[in-house]
């Protein structure tokens, strides 16, 4: 049964990730890249994974929601614009980049990782049915990972500081 | 098929009706609720002709609301304006799933369910051993889902704005994703104080801790402030409600609509109002936890599901009380205000609670104070400070001024 669900969800999200780079109009794509995100989510809660799953919907809705309003309030009403594909060597280049992405996750596909790099079998579900799934993230984020957590932080706060002083010349 | 999954699957479809079915009869007593203490604090009557009270009001107005023309404004985008209604409408609709509303309910079965109840010759064998926890879905990450629910519910206001093609209506979905996206902030950050005493993100869990210990409205009580003025920002209710503003945006994000989609927002509305209490009462009243006994927290039974799921009754309809009477005591607020009160005191009060909250409890943790009814009335003793220090330093005519003065304040 988990397999037939966890179809179902892959099927959304491709079918709407594919709608989301053909639609032209900006808010129809921004709509089907929430649709796509949730079937991810969707996937994390068949792995096990709930605590990603809400985080998931959570982070991504919340910035999806800002994108939309900036499509909104720049992009005259989110009308339709004209391609951003635009002769064909921008085609071709697109092209190339998704072969290589296939190729890519076909290499994954039919190369596993090495044993020691791999988690033994049901490892994640043993430990979130222990210790609960948010414990599971935070030991790992807040003990052994600490330091690079912080400095993500800290980058994502220069981020932030650097767009309102670009944003706002006069402070 | 093994009879204790049908048994679970059965109890489990059970659950979902039945929940769903009390959640949108409650929203229509909520609507009729409002309108008559609506009348009382205005000293008139309100609607009192169909049925007992006019308790079959809302039946009416939604018989109404099905019979009447829907009209499409001609800018509108078609699929969106569909829609819309139905994005608003089913988070709030879901969000109810994780709430527990009672204690667990003993039954015990073990065989074929009689003729008269249809399923039952269907389903064949099946076996249900209790205790059944009274909540739809008991999720690990609980909370988390509320949260990550409710912050879709801005997706139906926001695209209902701007599907009307339609100046006040964009105004009015603008408005509330900028009030909403603000919020969330500091109702995430309150909840936050909840996590740190919990321990857990568990609703069943927290529900847990606050019978072991004390209410966390006595533990938590500016988490409870904090949390109270987000969650009023985010159903868009009064004092807060700027996406519809009556008189500036003609009810904002729905002003195109009519007939039933009309409807839809309404009940989204007040299906929310109704979440909110609940988890007012679950986070920080005790949820279905009786006060001043123990006797609901032992062995299940069928008295004591029914107690608690009254208890729990009473607690959300008192906080359901509170949105109607704050709605008639507080003017709206200016948007300026709003965000100058969501973004410059809730956020830094919240973001500081938190690191004051962690450092207590951790201090009592290390001096070894026992988890208990002694531990919460410690934190009580200082969030009472706290609050006579947020309320001392909140709204003393420095934070939000009235437009004279700000005029003032600007032209000096």
């Amino acid at each position: 049964m988990v397999l037939g669900v966890f179809w179902v969800f892959a099927g959304v999200a491709i079918v709407s990730a594919f709608l989301c780079i053909t639609r032209r109009s900006p808010v129809a794509s921004a709509l089907w890249l929430i649709l796509t995100l949730f079937s991810l989510a969707g996937i994390f809660v068949l792995l096990d994974a709930q605590f990603i799953a809400a985080l998931q919907v959570l982070v991504y809705a919340g910035a999806i929601m800002v994108l939309f309003l900036f499509v909104i309030m720049l992009l005259n009403l989110g009308r339709q614009g004209p391609s951003d594909l635009r002769g064909w060597p921008g085609r071709l280049v697109a092209a190339a980049l998704g072969l290589l992405l296939a190729a890519e996750l076909w290499a994954v596909r039919t190369w596993a990782p090495e044993e020691h790099l791999r988690l033994p079998e049901g490892a994640i579900a043993r430990m979130s049915e222990a210790e609960g799934p948010v414990h599971v993230i935070s030991d790992a984020l807040f003990r052994e990972y600490l330091i690079p957590f912080e400095l993500t932080s800290v980058l994502l706060l220069a981020a932030i500081v650097g767009a309102v002083v670009l944003a706002k010349r006069r402070l | 098929m093994s009879p204790e999954l049908k048994g679970y699957l059965l109890l489990a479809a059970l659950k979902i009706i039945v929940v769903f079915t009390a959640y949108n009869l409650g929203v229509m007593l909520v609507i009729w609720a409002e309108r008559r203490i609506s009348g009382f604090i205005q000293d008139r009557l309100g609607p009192n002709r169909v049925g007992p009270e006019g308790l079959l009001q809302s039946v009416a107005d939604g018989l109404k609301n099905i019979l009447k023309e829907e009209t499409i404004p001609g800018e509108a985008d078609r699929v969106l304006f569909f829609l819309a209604p139905v994005l608003s409408f089913i988070p709030a609709l879901i969000l109810y799933a994780v709430i527990p509303f009672g204690a667990p309910l003993p039954i015990e079965f073990d065989g074929v369910l009689p003729w008269w109840t249809i399923v039952g010759p269907l389903l064949g064998h099946i076996t249900i051993h209790g205790p059944v926890p009274m909540v739809i879905a008991d999720i690990p990450i609980g909370l988390l889902f509320i949260l990550a629910i409710s912050s879709l519910g801005v997706y139906g206001i926001v695209l209902a704005g701007w599907s009307s093609g339609s100046k006040y209506s964009l105004l009015g979905g603008v408005r509330s994703s900028a009030q909403m996206i603000s919020y969330e902030i500091a109702l995430g950050m309150a909840v936050i104080s909840v996590f740190l005493l919990a321990g857990n993100v568990t609703l069943s869990e927290v529900i847990a801790v606050q019978q072991e210990s004390v209410w966390f409205v006595l533990a938590l009580t500016l988490g409870f402030i904090l949390f109270v003025i987000a969650a009023f920002a985010e159903t868009n209710r009064l004092p807060f409600d700027l996406p519809e503003a009556e008189a500036e945006l003609i009810t904002g994000y729905h002003t195109e609509y009519s007939s039933m989609k009309f409807s839809m927002f309404f009940i989204a509305e007040y299906s929310n109002v109704i979440t909110m209490s609940a988890l007012m009462a679950t986070l920080f009243f005790g949820g279905w936890d009786i006060p001043f006994t123990t006797w609901d927290e032992g062995e299940p039974s069928v008295a004591k599901w029914a107690a608690t799921v009254v208890m729990f009754a009473l607690k959300t309809g008192f906080f359901v009380f509170t949105y109607i009477w704050v709605r008639w005591t507080l003017p709206r607020f200016r948007f300026d205000q709003l965000m100058q009160l969501g973004w410059k005191v809730m956020l830094p009060v919240a973001l500081g609670y938190i690191v004051l909250i962690a450092t207590v409890v951790w201090l009592l943790d290390r001096a070894g104070v026992e988890r208990g009814v002694g531990y919460g009335l410690i934190l009580f003793a200082v969030n009472l400070a706290l609050v006579a220090v947020f309320l001392w330093g909140l709204d003393r005519g420095r934070l939000l001024i009235g437009a004279s003065r700000q005029r003032a304040r600007v032209v000096s």
